[in-house]
């Protein structure tokens, strides 16, 4: 007996390596998280009674506090995405049209910069920026612009701010790659048209972009609504976001049933986010 | 052409690329030599789960000098942390446990903690409030010792609040320090700091006690200028964010001293709470001999010592003949120690119940 392999066959086998690298590190583990958020933490120990009570418990519990949460790293997150796109897209833009070719690398390098800082580190830098005693406020100081000093730190200003920084850099990214891809003979067409560089901008360039922007967008929504780091060194505890509900929950009362239903339904809200840009999200372009 | 000096010229032909890849292949040889030698002489090792003030090299390094061996630390956040690690790992993969005395009776119950040689360990020189035998030992057995010990009390800035203001509990939310305030996000005895404030002993909070705890809790958050745990709490001392830390303490400031000797820390006068932690032996531990001596040896005097000032946090050691130098005494105000320790109360852990109420309190503060 002859053993045949097609092509089509061969192609099969090669998926394998990425499903089994999904189910064991994406599926299985997404699985116990949503066992878990079935199950109920009773006298400091874990059942599993198959219970909706955790699910409840976001919209009854303290007073609709996780439904607060929600609300807030929602628009902590919305206002970052959008801020972000605002710095990112002029700097993209530039990068691919107005830098000669020879700079470009340069620039990129320095775009991404600020990645190989620690995340940690970074967030910590900020707050002393914004501090009392930090760079602004003694600038402002020295200026005569303000009597007292400000500290912009522990407050939604900061964890935006924070979040900006590095997401920004992330939708530059994105953004140029899109833009160098838009072909040059596009914009031409539509100048021979008639069509001034706002006009060209406006119907060629901004539409052939989206995508790119789009990808960032999402990643940079995805990445910021489950942060737990910015939040909490950046905003100080004056207001709670999701993340920093269901760390509560892990870190001092150890209920990982309540932590897996709070990650549940943020893991739900991604979705619909995916599902909402899924139509402009073409990983192709970028 | 540029004419180049003698030192320059030999400095560069010793260090031409050859000869640095030669002294490089070189020193890692005998790195590595080193490292298996150390390795081998090392017969054995402790793997200690511990808070991270035992991660210090100078606290852990005279032990394994000493006794030939090599210290493994593995640090966590949260009792809860350290379960979950626990449950995770197979019997014998631990030696040495930190834990806070308030969780030893819960670790014992487990069946986690092996019984410690009582006669041997030095009683006779430790505090004799913090003894709290309802918490180290169980059917008149030892399962760990009282190690190191602080206070959730008040830490401020001298230049910027008066010490006088600072030993009074109301100065927690005197609207004069609106804004520069730091709460530290530890429900337990932030809420029991509050409540001795408002004249209501830790031990006899009931559910009854919670409004009045959370609309002082409200009224203080209004105040506040940032909630944190202890690197945000100390951040915000330090950078002026704020002047006073609610449930701060000597942990919180001491070892910043030095750098800035504004800032201080002390009991209230209607008291604190009292935070300790133990040490022990794990009962699954292989190594039950060497994981005893160490626990004898960071309750010797020059071990508690080290212990106290280690560097993540430093704290109280629970021996009274700790060899603490006079100006760490002085920073630590050792010399009110009996005082305070009279006027301070220990953590107050609540049942299933009221802790469940207690967190509901504690996540609406957070959110308000």
């Amino acid at each position: 007996m002859r053993f045949h392999f097609s092509r089509a066959d061969l192609r099969d086998w090669g998926l394998w390596p990425a499903v089994l690298w999904t189910t064991l590190f994406f599926a299985l583990p997404l699985a116990a998280m949503l066992a878990m958020s079935f199950a109920e933490r009773v006298a400091g120990k874990i059942t599993f009674t198959w219970t909706l009570a955790n699910y409840a418990a976001f919209f009854t519990r303290a007073g609709g506090t996780f439904v607060q949460a929600l609300i807030n790293s929602l628009e902590v997150t919305i206002l970052a995405t959008i801020l972000s796109i605002l710095v990112a897209y002029p700097l993209a833009y530039i990068l691919a049209y107005r830098v000669p070719a020879k700079w470009r690398r340069i620039l990129l390098v320095l775009i991404v910069l600020p990645f190989w800082t620690s995340y940690v580190i970074r967030s910590y830098s900020w707050l002393l920026v914004l501090s009392q005693n930090g760079i602004i406020s003694q600038t402002l100081l020295d200026l005569g612009l303000i009597a007292q000093p400000v500290g912009l730190g522990n407050s939604r200003f900061a964890t935006v701010l924070g979040f900006v920084h590095f997401f920004a850099m992330l939708l530059t990214l994105t953004i140029f790659a899109n833009l160098i891809q838009i072909k040059d003979s596009y914009r031409r067409a539509a100048a021979d048209l008639g069509a001034n560089n706002w006009q060209v901008f406006w119907h060629v360039t901004l539409p052939l972009s989206l995508p790119g922007v789009a990808v960032g967008a999402f990643l940079t929504f995805v990445l910021a609504i489950g942060d737990y780091i910015t939040p909490q060194i950046l905003g100080g505890n004056r207001e709670l976001l999701l993340p920093q509900a269901i760390m509560l929950q892990i870190g001092r009362q150890a209920d990982f049933p309540l932590a897996s239903a709070l990650s549940m339904i943020l893991m739900l809200v991604v979705t619909v986010a995916f599902l909402v840009s899924a139509k402009r999200l073409k990983m192709e372009r970028v | 052409m540029a004419s180049e000096c003698k030192p320059c010229r030999a400095v560069r032909e010793a260090f031409n690329r050859r000869s640095v890849l030669l002294a490089g292949a070189a020193s890692a040889f005998v790195g590595s030599l080193g490292l298996r030698s150390r390795r081998a002489a090392a017969a054995e090792e402790l793997n200690c789960l511990v808070w991270c003030d035992h991660t210090d090299p100078a606290l852990l390094e005279p032990f394994e000098q000493a006794f030939d061996c090599k210290i493994n630390v593995k640090e966590y956040g949260g009792t809860g942390e350290a379960v979950a690690l626990l449950e995770q790992s197979q019997p014998g993969d631990w030696d040495v446990f930190v834990v806070d005395s308030v969780d030893v009776p819960n670790m014992v119950e487990k069946g986690l903690m092996a019984e410690l040689p009582d006669a041997e360990m030095p009683w006779a020189d430790i505090f004799p409030e913090l003894h709290q035998k309802q918490l180290h030992y169980k059917d008149g057995k030892l399962y760990a010792m009282p190690e190191k010990f602080g206070y959730n009390a008040l830490a401020f800035n001298r230049d910027k609040v008066p010490e006088a203001e600072a030993r009074k509990a109301a100065v927690m939310w005197d609207p004069k320090y609106a804004g520069r305030i730091a709460i530290y996000d530890y429900y337990i005895p932030t809420m029991e700091m509050v409540a001795l404030g408002m004249g209501i002993r830790p031990d006899t909070i009931t559910k009854d006690d919670l409004p009045q705890i959370r609309d002082k809790l409200l009224e203080m958050k209004k105040l506040a200028s940032v909630v944190g745990d202890v690197p945000t709490v100390q951040n915000a001392l330090i950078t002026g964010a704020a002047d006073i830390i609610v449930a701060g303490g000597e942990y919180s400031v001491v070892n910043l001293m030095k750098e800035n000797p504004a800032l201080d820390w002390v009991l209230p006068a209607e008291g604190g709470i009292r935070w300790m932690q133990a040490i022990g032996v794990f009962a699954s531990s292989t190594k039950q001999k060497l994981a005893t001596e160490f626990v004898k040896y960071i309750l010797s005097p020059d071990g508690q010592a080290r212990l106290a000032t280690s560097s993540c946090y430093w704290a109280m050691p629970t021996n009274s003949k700790a060899s603490l130098p006079d100006d760490i005494k002085k920073v630590l105000r050792w010399d009110e120690q009996p005082g305070f320790i009279a006027a301070s109360y220990p953590y107050f852990i609540p049942d299933a119940e009221l802790d469940a109420a207690m967190q509901e309190v504690w996540t609406q503060f957070l959110q308000a």
